[in-house]
């Protein structure tokens, strides 16, 4: 295949990617490294290089839209991002140190786990206790707008969360993700963060957590201009257009249908990795 | 006067500050959400110019990527990419464009610096910088 043909298809995909992701909101990031790797034979180190790449695009891109809503709070963001941050350092170091077939075999766990956690209805997981003291001595707590005014919200199991977000770091270093679904493991579950809060919050978290490994994979060879353009150019204008077609679309349908292709995708990870095919 | 006062509602004055908190950390959220948008549509525009200059100079070629080489020195390094984009090269363009993409997250960082500073926040002022020494750290010396 000629680069031109090549640039053009892996840009028509990362498109689509980035589409579907925006329209579902379950992100375009999860899908590239198999479209990459699966479809288009591309080594996996420049697959998760080229998506790690694509994921700060749309998350800095996707950052004015959600400030709009303006329920992020950026103390628990920052405090999460050191976690974050340290466990992307961890998460880029062991992607250089262990065969890209585990790292397939992970990358397939984790789709499942995304799959999974997209086919079940979300809840809030309000906690009515007292202020937890080290939240409220990291001044996390705070307020956002509902249809009744400002409601006050309390983070609790800081340690825990914090645990939790060092291992979405690290994925994210690994795997070249965003980890949005270990991200809401750690904030909707453990520490009781009200959606609107946690969901405009972690997507201002995954830029910086991004940037964190980009350095690593760039030093160490695994982002390639010449395929990080198509991915990157087509996964933005996805996902952008995604963000306003939103309002029209029917998203539950498309949300079905896209979980069932990550789950898909994650068997044939997994079965590729297994056979030691990636 | 001591009357009306008594007749407004007893609330806590922590209840009071709550919004007008929120209202200035929305403040600075929209500055930093253009700050990203901005950042996002210039490298973007950058990647796709040398994208244009890059399919000029190779087009034509086989892909390569189905085994892993790595990429040469010139396309590993900050200084490196730098020097490369300036002698014109369309694959050092790109390379220069995802650099700006990587450094718009960074941007945010220093910007909460400067935020955290104006709140009096000492300790988010520590926290911030925290994450922005991993951040340079990672690009600046990122060989383990």
């Amino acid at each position: 295949m000629t680069v031109l043909l090549f640039t053009i298809l892996i840009w028509i995909g990362s498109f689509l990617a980035g589409l579907l992701g925006a329209l579902t909101g379950l992100g375009g990031g999860v899908v590239i490294v198999p479209l990459l790797a699966l479809v288009f034979h591309v080594d996996i180190r420049y697959a998760i290089g080229a998506s790690l790449i694509s994921v700060i695009a749309t998350s800095s891109g996707a950052a004015a839209a959600y400030v709009k809503e303006g329920y992020s709070n950026i103390r628990i963001g920052m405090f999460l991002e050191v976690a974050t941050t340290s466990g992307a350092l961890v998460g880029a170091f062991i992607a250089a140190h262990v065969n890209p077939s585990t790292i397939a075999i992970i990358f397939g766990l984790v789709l499942l786990y995304s799959s999974y956690l997209s086919s079940k209805p979300k809840e809030e997981h309000m906690v009515e206790a007292p202020p937890d003291p080290l939240a409220t001595r990291l001044r996390m707590n705070g307020t956002y707008p509902t249809p009744e005014g400002m409601k006050r919200y309390n983070v609790y199991h800081v340690p825990t969360g914090f645990s939790l977000m060092f291992v979405a770091g690290a994925l994210s270093g690994l795997l070249g993700i965003g980890s949005g679904a270990v991200k809401v493991l750690a904030m909707d579950q453990a520490m009781a963060i009200p959606f609107k809060v946690s969901t405009t919050t972690s997507n201002f978290m995954i830029g910086v957590t991004a940037a964190a490994s980009a350095g690593i994979y760039l030093n160490r060879g695994y982002i390639d201009p010449g395929l990080a353009m198509p991915v990157m150019l087509g996964v933005l204008m996805g996902s952008l257009l995604g963000a306003r077609l939103l309002v029209l679309a029917r998203v539950k349908m498309l949300r079905t249908v896209f979980s069932l292709v990550i789950l898909a995708l994650a068997l044939e990870m997994i079965f590729n990795g297994l056979t030691g095919r990636l | 006067m001591e009357e009306g006062q008594k007749a407004l509602p007893q609330t806590p004055t922590e209840e009071i500050k709550a919004p007008n908190q929120d209202w200035r950390d929305e403040q600075i959220e929209i500055v930093i959400g253009n700050l990203l948008r901005i950042g996002v549509l210039f490298s973007a525009a950058i990647v796709f110019i040398g994208g244009i200059l890059y399919l000029f100079e190779h087009g034509n070629e086989k892909i390569h990527y189905h085994t892993f080489r790595g990429e040469p020195p010139e396309l590993r390094s900050v200084t490196g990419v730098i020097h490369y984009a300036l002698q014109g090269h369309g694959s050092g363009i790109i390379q220069l464009g995802l650099l700006l993409l990587v450094a718009t997250p960074i941007a945010r960082v220093i910007f909460s610096i400067y935020a955290f500073i104006r709140e009096k926040d000492g300790l988010y002022v520590v926290v911030t910088l925290i994450v922005l020494a991993i951040l340079l750290y990672s690009l600046i010396w990122g060989h383990f």
